[in-house]
C-alpha cells in the first residue's frame, strides 16, 4: 500500500493546523487520507502532534478539577467503552478514512456524470469545504470544474498530468483559482481522485490564508 | 545557535526546509531497533509505565496520578480554546476515561504520553466545540506485535525531551504564538487582532519557531 514514489506532499501550514485542529472537516479528510499512504508527511505530522503535546503539558496555569472528579470519572470508565468500530475490509483504492466516508471501498462509491464521461461523488462533510471523489476515465480531460478559491487533488487511483506536472498515487497538486490547468488522465488506468476546495458560495477565511505561504499569495 | 535569522524567508516553501532539515525521523514506523543508546537507562520514562499499570492491571492508584497531572491541564487547554468550565470539566473526564479504555493502543514508541492525551484532548473538542467529525490516518502501526523495544521508548523519550528544550528555549514572542495556534480555533487573523500584530509577523514569527526547532532536533 506504502507508495515510495510521492512526489507532491502537504504543506507544514496544513500539516500544522491538521495537528492543530484547526481545519474544517474536508481538509483534515483530505491530510488523514494522505497520512495513510506518506509515511514522511506522517512524520511531520507526528512532530506538530508533539508540540502540541508539551504546549498542552507546560501551560502555566492548570485548572482545577472539582473535588468530585476522579470519582466521577471513575464512574464514567465503568460504564465501558464506547463500541469501535467495526475494522473494514481493505481497499486498494480507498485508504480508511475515505471508506469512512464512503462508508465502504471503491465498488460502493455512488458516483454521478458530470460529463464527457467525468464523475463525482460528494462526501458529507461540514460546509465550510466540500470533498468529493472524482472519476476521470482513462485518457480524458477533467473538463473545467470552475473551483474557486483553493483546491488540492489527491490521486487515488491512476495518474493525471497538467502543465504543472505528473500526478500519481498520493501525490497531492495544490492549486488557486488563477491556475488554469487541463489534467488529463493517463491512458492506462481510470483516474480516481480526491478533491477538497473551500465551498464556492461559502468562502472560508481559514483556507486561503493557511495556504498563502505556500502559494505565495 | 538562533541567530540565523536572515536564511529564513516567507516565500520559501516550508517543506522543503523540513525536507533539508528531518525532526522527526520517519524510519521508526518501520519498527527499527536503535542501538547504541547504552546510558539510556538512566533516561525516565515518565508516564509511560503509568499507562502500562493501567492496560495491565487496571492499575487505579498509577491512573489516579495521571489524573492529578493531566486533568487540570485538559481542562485549561479546552477552556482556553472557548469551553466553559462546567464543559470542560466534563470533557475532561471524558478525555481521562477515554485514556483509561485505550491503553491498550498506545504506543511509547510513536508519542510521548502528553502527545497522546493532547491528541484524544483535541479530538474531543473538535468533537464537542466544533461538532465535527474528525479523519484519521489509517492505522499502520498497531500490529500484534509484543511489546515495543525498549531502545525505541527511550529514542522517543530523549527526542521529547529536546523537543521541549527547543520550544522552551524559543523567544517568549514565537513561542506565545505557537500556544496560540495550538488552543483551537484561533485562526492567524484572530491571532492578530489578539495580539496586535500584524498577520505577516505572526506568519513569519511561527515559521521562525518551527525552523529553530527543526535546528535544535537536528
Ligand atoms: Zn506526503
Amino acid at each position: 500500500m506504502m507508495s515510495k514514489t510521492i512526489k507532491h506532499h502537504l504543506t507544514d501550514d496544513l500539516l500544522m493546523a491538521y495537528a492543530a485542529g484547526s481545519l474544517p472537516e474536508a481538509f483534515d479528510l483530505m491530510v488523514a487520507t494522505h497520512l495513510s499512504l506518506c509515511d514522511d508527511c506522517r512524520a511531520r505530522a507526528e512532530s506538530f502532534d508533539a508540540v502540541g503535546g508539551h504546549v498542552l503539558e507546560d501551560q502555566n496555569q492548570p485548572v482545577g478539577m472539582n473535588e468530585d472528579s476522579l470519582a466521577a470519572t471513575m464512574a464514567l470508565i465503568a460504564q465501558g467503552a464506547s463500541t469501535p468500530k467495526p475494522a473494514r475490509p481493505g481497499c486498494p483504492v480507498l485508504p480508511s478514512p475515505l471508506q469512512d466516508y464512503v462508508g465502504g471501498g471503491v465498488e460502493d462509491i455512488r458516483w454521478k456524470p458530470i460529463g464527457m464521461g467525468v464523475k463525482q461523488a460528494i462526501l458529507p462533510t461540514t460546509r465550510e469545504a466540500t470533498a468529493r471523489l472524482l472519476f476521470i476515465p482513462a485518457g480524458a480531460a477533467v473538463p473545467d470544474h470552475g473551483h474557486h478559491g483553493i483546491e488540492l487533488t489527491m490521486v487515488l487511483q491512476g495518474a493525471f498530468s497538467d502543465e504543472v506536472d505528473h500526478f500519481a498515487r498520493g501525490d497531492v497538486e495544490i492549486a488557486d483559482e488563477d491556475l488554469k490547468h487541463t489534467p488529463v488522465a493517463d491512458i492506462s488506468e481510470d483516474c480516481i481522485c480526491l478533491a477538497v476546495t473551500d465551498a464556492p458560495l461559502k468562502f472560508t477565511k481559514l483556507i486561503p490564508r493557511l495556504l498563502q505561504p505556500f502559494l505565495r499569495i | 545557535m538562533f541567530t540565523e535569522i536572515d536564511t529564513v524567508t516567507l516565500d520559501e516553501p516550508a517543506a522543503e526546509l523540513v525536507a533539508r532539515l528531518p525532526w522527526r525521523a520517519k524510519k521508526r514506523i518501520k519498527d527499527k531497533p536503535v542501538s547504541g543508546t547504552k546510558n539510556s537507562c538512566d533516561t525516565k520514562t515518565e508516564w509511560v509505565d503509568h499507562v502500562r499499570r493501567i492496560r495491565d492491571a487496571q492499575d487505579q492508584t498509577a491512573f489516579a496520578e495521571l489524573f492529578q497531572h493531566f486533568a487540570p491541564r485538559i481542562k485549561a487547554f479546552l477552556m482556553k480554546s472557548g469551553s466553559d468550565a462546567t464543559m470542560a470539566e466534563e470533557c475532561a473526564q471524558e478525555v481521562m476515561a477515554t485514556l483509561w479504555h485505550k491503553a491498550h493502543l498506545f504506543d511509547p514508541t510513536r508519542a510521548a504520553v502528553a502527545t497522546w492525551v493532547f491528541t484524544i484532548a483535541r479530538n474531543k473538542r473538535i468533537d464537542v466545540l466544533r461538532k465535527q467529525r474528525r479523519p484519521e490516518p489509517e492505522d499502520l502501526w498497531w500490529g500484534p506485535e509484543a511489546e515495543p523495544e525498549q531502545d525505541n521508548v527511550i529514542v522517543l523519550q530523549q527526542e521529547t525531551a529536546q523537543l521541549r528544550t527547543a520550544l522552551s528555549a524559543l523567544p517568549e514572542a514565537q513561542r506565545e504564538l505557537i500556544e496560540k495556534a495550538y488552543f483551537g480555533d484561533l485562526s492567524h487573523r484572530e491571532i492578530a487582532s489578539q495580539t496586535g500584530l500584524p498577520l505577516g509577523t505572526i506568519k513569519s514569527r511561527i515559521r521562525l519557531a518551527l525552523d529553530r526547532l527543526r535546528h535544535a532536533m537536528n
